[in-house]
């Protein structure tokens, strides 16, 4: 339902803006690249931008699924266009306090409005700088408003995508989860 | 170098704190900082206050960054001040639509103080 809600967001976004200005000037298709889009490495180097620039914190990949708290902060960015799927961002409350507090230089004992605003920002900047990293996707491929959810034991289910790439990564003593879902490609 | 009054156009208010907080890491200690969550409260606020700085997000809800340039244009509202764009979308594109619709800047989320400062240090300079 959430999901359907912000691709829909990021289809009208693509459409709004490059299908407008480009679609019609030629024809791109990232069908032939499902091993360039999906190489994990571009999702590495996504998150170590962002939390080195941003947070001023050096992020590193970790084998091991994150663990994450009964309760937890999730972030969704829908992809709309040549790609259609999502970027989520998922960590437990500290983690995300953590987040936010390097952010903003503020301390938080709760997830307060400023927090799930600071996490729906990474998230955002994730996405953008993921689909920055792909030859074609940048331009043709628009970004939904980040969605942000809270609560306990809740799980996103995404019924068979064309690829799924999910990472835990770790500063400090914080551990949290990206996951990159495509639905489609054209 | 006197006070800088500037409007930061974001529907994220931690990304108007970081911006500002990289304005000032970026040597602009004197600054008057108006913030608006949308466009179209850009668009209301500089009907009552002059500033000298836009810096304006683009992926933002009801109006986003580009509709609030056009309007800003269309409606004659702060003449001559430079517009920075900040955003994710970083795509060649992505800046050509927004120098068409009067931007003198772009900066590409996530960014750096030291960038800030390449961007816009010289547009006030040159205003």
């Amino acid at each position: 339902m959430l999901l359907n809600g912000v691709r829909n967001v990021a289809i009208a976004t693509a459409r709004g803006s490059g299908e407008r200005e480009m679609g019609h000037t030629m024809t791109v298709s990232l069908r032939e690249s499902v091993q360039l889009v999906s190489d994990p490495r571009n999702l590495d180097a996504s998150v170590e931008e962002v939390f080195h620039l941003m947070l001023g914190v050096d992020c590193r990949r970790e084998p091991a699924p994150a663990v994450i708290e009964p309760e937890s902060v999730t972030a969704v960015v829908g992809f709309g266009g040549l790609l259609s799927g999502a970027c989520v961002f998922k960590s437990g409350s500290s983690a995300a306090m953590k987040i936010a507090a390097h952010m903003t230089g503020m301390e938080f004992d709760e997830v307060d409005d400023t927090v799930k605003d600071g996490i729906g920002e990474i998230c955002n900047m994730l996405a953008g700088s993921w689909k920055s990293k792909v030859p074609n996707l940048a331009a043709n491929c628009g970004l939904s408003i980040p969605a942000v959810i809270t609560g306990r034991d809740y799980n996103l289910h995404v019924q068979a995508p064309e690829f799924r790439l999910n990472h835990t990564y770790r500063f400090e003593d914080a551990s949290f989860e990206v996951t990159i879902i495509c639905d489609s490609l054209q | 170098m006197s006070e800088i009054r500037t409007l930061i156009v974001d529907d994220s208010s931690v990304m108007r704190k970081i911006v500002e907080r990289s304005l000032r890491q970026a040597g602009l200690d004197s600054l008057l900082v108006h913030e608006a969550g949308s466009g179209t409260e850009g668009l209301e606020l500089l009907k009552a206050k002059q500033v000298d700085l836009i810096l304006s997000d683009i992926n933002m809800p009801s109006m986003d960054g580009l509709e609030f340039l056009r309007q800003l244009r269309a409606q004659n509202l702060a003449p001559g001040v430079p517009v920075v764009m900040i955003t994710t979308e970083s795509s060649e594109e992505h800046v050509k639509q927004a120098i068409l619709a009067g931007a003198q800047g772009y900066i590409r989320k996530p960014f750096t103080a030291e960038q800030v400062k390449e961007r816009v240090l010289p547009l006030i300079h040159a205003a």
